[in-house]
């Protein structure tokens, strides 16, 4: 419904641009000179005032609509729903609107079908209410505009102010985007931390977020202590930062100083292909080649490797962010002053002594900037961890065990159905705040270093 | 003279120097040496990432290769009568009532009669595709004179059998028999005698894997007494510590000590068993003319003779005794050189096809009815269980709404925050928070975007979950920082004089912008946008959390139809078991590379077409 009221509104915007212009030129007799604005603007502010309301209300009507929707089924067949548990209620409903909207749900029952008719009902009244008003508003607009265009109207500036409108609104969806998350991380969390204790949960040394669905179920209520993940996370990121480090930090230094310029038009590329692959490619990479191979090597020298191992998917994920490491220090070192270099030569060093001894000391805050991206983006990276890496969360550090991380628990705690007050399903959102302020941290910290080395040199 | 005896005394300090001389020139040596070394170092990085590179794709390229191509089977088939009239809705549901699948299964029995028993027969049906009757129905849909014919029919072959015409689940060699072979019949099975020793190399095998088995029992004895010297020693110690325990400890020990002593015994028991199993065994694998019978641990030997295949079970050095999969024309001697042994060289027990079925695709293959050919339906068909009928169709159309939502969403938002933070923003602190806000976006783990669509866009809004729409707005958001930070310096790029010259003429801050810095900086913002969304092709974490992991069977309608996409396909796939998925898994990857290597060629064409440099 909402994306054919929305065409409509796009034919309307095209209409009143129509019919504003050709008003426009009517007033004038033809004569553009005597307009104060070219006919464009005189249909766009047509189109803004005939299509504008209508969309704002549109998209306020198309968010706050299904809310109310809900409440009045809910108080409708209230005598069928006495009795039962939010959950319960909640999952009526939404099974209720899927029967609405022509879905298949598992269990039909009278209440559901009950429910499912006042839904129907009640979108079918509320999309002609809504279709009413929105040819209202557009009609009103567009016969106002068009009585309004005249010689003299300064309607250029009033389009222009509207597009400078327009454009801020969109420069504001990146704060939009930031608070969303901060926002629906913080509310989710806070429900679970109602039920779990917000230092058991950071500092407990048992994960398994099994919890019992009724009462009266055998399983326990589930431990969050999320020590175990953490520790997985720390332990393939050190081993994928032990694989990306030399490689990337030594290609970027080569690649730099050593090759010569055809060696590196064909190793450059080589790097950002690198780069380019989907991370699930890596993960395939990851759990069909490398871990069957660390097994099998394991077997033939009689070591235990799980076919799991974190082994595994830290080297993949140091393959991952080798192109990282290699591109962010390629900019640190190129940022040294040549007039070190060159008075670490004139000295009588030898290049990989000036490197060494001069252009990796003076671009050490650089590259330890470049490591905490290179970390942040490792901690956060999923799909290799997922294929790859175990879901049991085992407290090791031996990197031929299985651990879990952070991400691998937040997928498989939200892939498949959801119960969605269960402590179960919140503590993904708790884990995401984790990652989540951890990388952000990380991120705040690397850019002041960077940006501290920068002024250092300028 | 004095110039001499300077000179002199100049070259005699320069042989003193402690620059040139030996201790010098080591050092020297040591440090170009210590240069070229940290050069190879260099070289060597570079060089190790570009081995993963060749590694992953040939890893991939390798597995996927195969899926490409797959064997279709050509059977007669009796296909039923049904009625032709009526609309096509009213014809489908008439099909639907028509027993395709038995048609098909009569066909291929037709063409082994040989077997008769319910439990073969059972396995001859999986010899084609398990949706073949649904392949002729559609068929018979499409054409409707087909129905009541009897005519040839290109079938799917089964994913297993696919894989063994590949290849890949046995390799397999022939021996012409040399002598002549004579056939007996015995109860089911033949015997087959041999004037020559074709059966030697079979008996050496079941032999050798007979030493093989009775060296790990001897293995086993070893690490046993190993575990019994151990015991013994433990139980010494105890019998020391008991004589010296109090009282109190006494007892407790008494019983660790019984303890030790039981298990003691029972590892005795089970070491003298495996003796006897290991010497057993080398005795049967020493004795002349005895019978051994093949186990299925063993590569597989099959016998063609007389136009009929038999599987060995048993063998000595002059005869054999073999179960026919196919019966032979006749009990006839065969000459020399008209019979073959065929060993295939996985053991039946460590593959997924039995001899029985290999048999059968071999014959089929040996009429000409099978045929490889490109494999359409990977390629044409949506999601499947079934690793035969599993097709693309469905991820791509799905990766196309997606695709189209996020570029429809984050290209006009990316491009309009960009020109205002570029062009109109005053420097206040709301433009310094945007902007920072922006570089830390870009740095949020994609997985932190999918869990903000989850809170928000499916619990909040209550849209579709698994729907195109909700993965592109996603998408989109995440896809918005580098579209925003490529297009600011496109627009960065385009020199004030160009601003200047339209100001000059009397535009509007708007105007200059629109009509004449934009036009210029589009080719870098295009650049920037095919990059984001290759960007967001490739990626799979977000959408997981909103659901577009569902297995859908049906090729998504539109962008509100439950859906998946490409990388979460591949996903979904390298989790399945059966190896024909795993190459499927490699064959997904490289049409999702192919797409990107496609988006980042155009950016690369785009960037060289017209960029300019001012």
């Amino acid at each position: 419904m909402f994306w054919i009221f929305l065409l409509a509104i796009v034919v309307i915007a095209g209409v009143g641009y129509m019919l504003g212009s050709q008003r426009a030129l009517q007033v004038a007799d033809g004569k553009i000179s005597a307009l104060h604005s070219r006919p464009a603007y005189h249909g766009g502010y047509a189109a803004i005032l005939a299509a504008m309301p209508a969309l704002l209300l549109l998209c306020a009507w198309s968010i706050v609509s299904p809310g109310i929707i809900d409440s009045i089924v809910a108080s409708r067949i209230g005598n069928l729903i006495e009795g039962m548990s939010e959950i319960e209620r909640n999952a009526l409903l939404r099974d209720a609107r899927t029967l609405a909207f022509g879905g298949l749900v598992a269990g039909v029952t009278e209440a559901k079908t009950d429910a499912a008719e006042i839904y129907r009902s009640l979108i079918q009244s509320s999309s002609i209410f809504l279709g009413v008003l929105i040819a209202l508003l557009a009609g009103v607009g567009l016969y106002w505009a068009r009585s309004r265009i005249a010689r003299e109207q300064r309607n250029r500036q009033f389009v222009e102010r509207t597009v400078m409108v327009v454009l801020v609104a969109c420069s504001a969806v990146a704060i939009l985007t930031t608070i969303g998350i901060v926002l629906s991380l913080i509310y989710e969390s806070f429900y679970f931390f109602a039920q779990v204790n917000l230092f058991d949960f950071l500092f407990g040394l048992q994960w398994s977020p099994q919890t019992a669905l009724r009462a009266d179920q055998v399983g326990g209520t589930g431990a969050f202590g999320a020590i175990p993940l953490f520790v997985g996370t720390m332990l393939i990121t050190a081993i994928a930062i032990a694989v990306a480090a030399p490689v990337g930090l030594l290609s970027a230094i080569y690649l730099s100083d050593y090759a010569s310029s055809r060696f590196r038009a064909f190793a450059k590329p080589v790097l950002e292909i690198l780069a380019g692959i989907p991370t699930v490619v890596y993960g395939f990479f990851a759990a069909l080649t490398v871990a069957p191979f660390f097994k099998n090597t394991g077997d033939s020298i009689g070591l235990t490797i799980s076919s799991e191992s974190a082994l595994a998917a830290g080297i993949v994920m140091g393959i991952m962010i080798i192109p990282f490491v290699s591109s962010l220090s390629d900019d640190v070192i190129n940022a040294v002053p040549q007039s070190l270099r060159d008075g670490s030569a004139g000295l009588g060093a030898t290049k990989s002594e000036t490197i060494r001894k001069v252009v990796l000391p003076a671009a050490l805050p650089g590259i330890i900037s470049a490591l905490l991206l290179a970390i942040s983006r490792a901690v956060g990276e999923t799909m290799i961890v997922v294929m790859a890496a175990g879901l049991a969360a085992n407290l090791t550090i031996n990197p031929l065990e299985a651990v879990t991380t952070v991400t691998v628990q937040i997928v498989t705690l939200l892939v498949g159905d959801q119960e969605f007050d269960s402590a179960k399903t919140l503590s993904a959102f708790a884990l995401g705040l984790v990652l989540f302020c951890v990388t952000l941290a990380l991120n705040v910290v690397a850019l002041r270093v960077v940006q501290k080395y920068r002024e250092q040199y300028d | 003279m004095t110039d001499i005896s300077a000179d002199n005394r100049l070259i005699s300090q320069r042989e003193t120097s402690i620059h040139t001389d030996t201790e010098a020139r080591r050092r020297l040596a040591k440090r170009y040496a210590a240069e070229a070394r940290f050069k190879y170092v260099g070289l060597a990085a570079v060089l190790v990432a570009c081995g993963f590179l060749v590694l992953l794709l040939s890893t991939v390229i390798g597995q996927a290769i195969n899926a490409f191509t797959y064997h279709f089977a050509t059977v007669e088939v009796e296909v039923p009568a049904a009625d032709g009239a009526g609309t096509l809705e009213e014809r489908r549901r008439a099909l639907l009532q028509v027993d395709f699948n038995g048609a098909v299964r009569t066909a291929v029995r037709e063409l082994y009669p040989y077997v008769t028993s319910r439990r073969d027969r059972r396995a001859l049906n999986g010899l084609l595709t398990s949706g073949a009757g649904a392949d002729l129905r559609a068929m018979v849909l499409d054409n409707p004179d087909m129905a009541g014919t009897r005519v040839p029919v290109e079938f799917l072959l089964d994913d297993v059998g696919d894989l063994y015409m590949k290849g890949l689940v046995t390799g397999s060699g022939d021996t012409a028999g040399r002598g002549i072979a004579s056939l007996v019949q015995s109860g089911d099975a033949i015997e087959i005698l041999s004037t020559s020793n074709d059966f030697q190399p079979i008996l050496a095998e079941v032999k050798a894997e007979l030493l093989d088995k009775a060296e790990g029992f001897r293995d086993e004895y070893v690490r046993l007494g190993r575990v019994e010297n151990r015991l013994v020693g433990q139980i010494a110690a105890l019998a020391r510590d008991i004589t010296e325990a109090t009282d109190e400890d006494r007892p407790r020990l008494t019983k660790q000590k019984e303890d030790l002593e039981r298990s003691l015994g029972s590892i005795q028991d089970s070491r003298a068993g495996i003796e006897q199993q290991a010497v057993a065994l080398e005795e049967r694998a020493a004795a002349v003319n005895v019978r051994e019978v093949l186990s299925p641990d063993l590569p597989s030997f099959l016998v063609n003779v007389n136009g009929g295949v038999l599987k060995v079970v048993e063998v000595d050095v002059t005869t054999l005794k073999g179960e026919p999969i196919i019966p032979p024309d006749s009990l006839d001697d065969a000459q020399g050189g008209d019979w073959s042994i065929t060993r295939l060289d996985v053991p039946e027990g460590s593959r997924k096809m039995t001899d029985q079925e290999i048999v059968w695709v071999e014959k089929l293959n040996a009429s000409g009815a099978i045929e490889r050919k490109f494999n359409t339906p990977f390629f044409t068909s949506g999601a499947s269980r079934e690793p035969e009928r599993a097709g693309l169709w469905g991820a791509v159309v799905g990766t196309f709404f997606t695709m189209v939502m996020t570029l429809l969403l984050s290209f006009p938002i990316g491009v309009a925050a960009a020109i205002y933070l570029e062009e109109f923003a005053p420097k206040n602190r709301f433009t310094a928070t945007i902007e920072v806000n922006i570089n830390n976006l870009a740095a949020v783990p994609s997985i932190v975007f999918g869990l903000l669509g989850l809170a928000v866009f499916l619990n909040t809004f209550h849209l579709p979950r698994s729907a195109p729409i909700v993965g592109g707005m996603v998408l989109a958001l995440m896809t918005l920082p580098t579209i925003i930070i490529a297009s600011r310096a496109a627009l960065k790029a385009v020199p004030p004089s160009i601003r200047e010259a339209a100001l000059g003429v009397g535009a509007s801050k708007i105007q200059a912008v629109f009509h004449h810095v934009l036009p210029l900086a589009l080719p870098g913002i295009m650049t920037g946008t095919i990059i984001g969304m290759a960007q967001a092709l490739g990626e799979t974490a977000p959408l997981l959390m909103i659901g577009m992991v569902a297995f859908i069977v049906d090729v998504p309608g539109g962008p509100l139809d439950p859906s998946t996409v490409l990388p979460v396909q591949i996903y979904m796939w390298a989790d399945f078991p059966e190896p024909a998925f795993q190459q499927k898994t490699a064959a997904a990857i490289l049409v999702l590379l192919g797409f990107l290597v496609v988006m980042n060629l155009l950016a690369v064409v785009l960037r060289r077409r017209f960029e300019r440099r001012w």
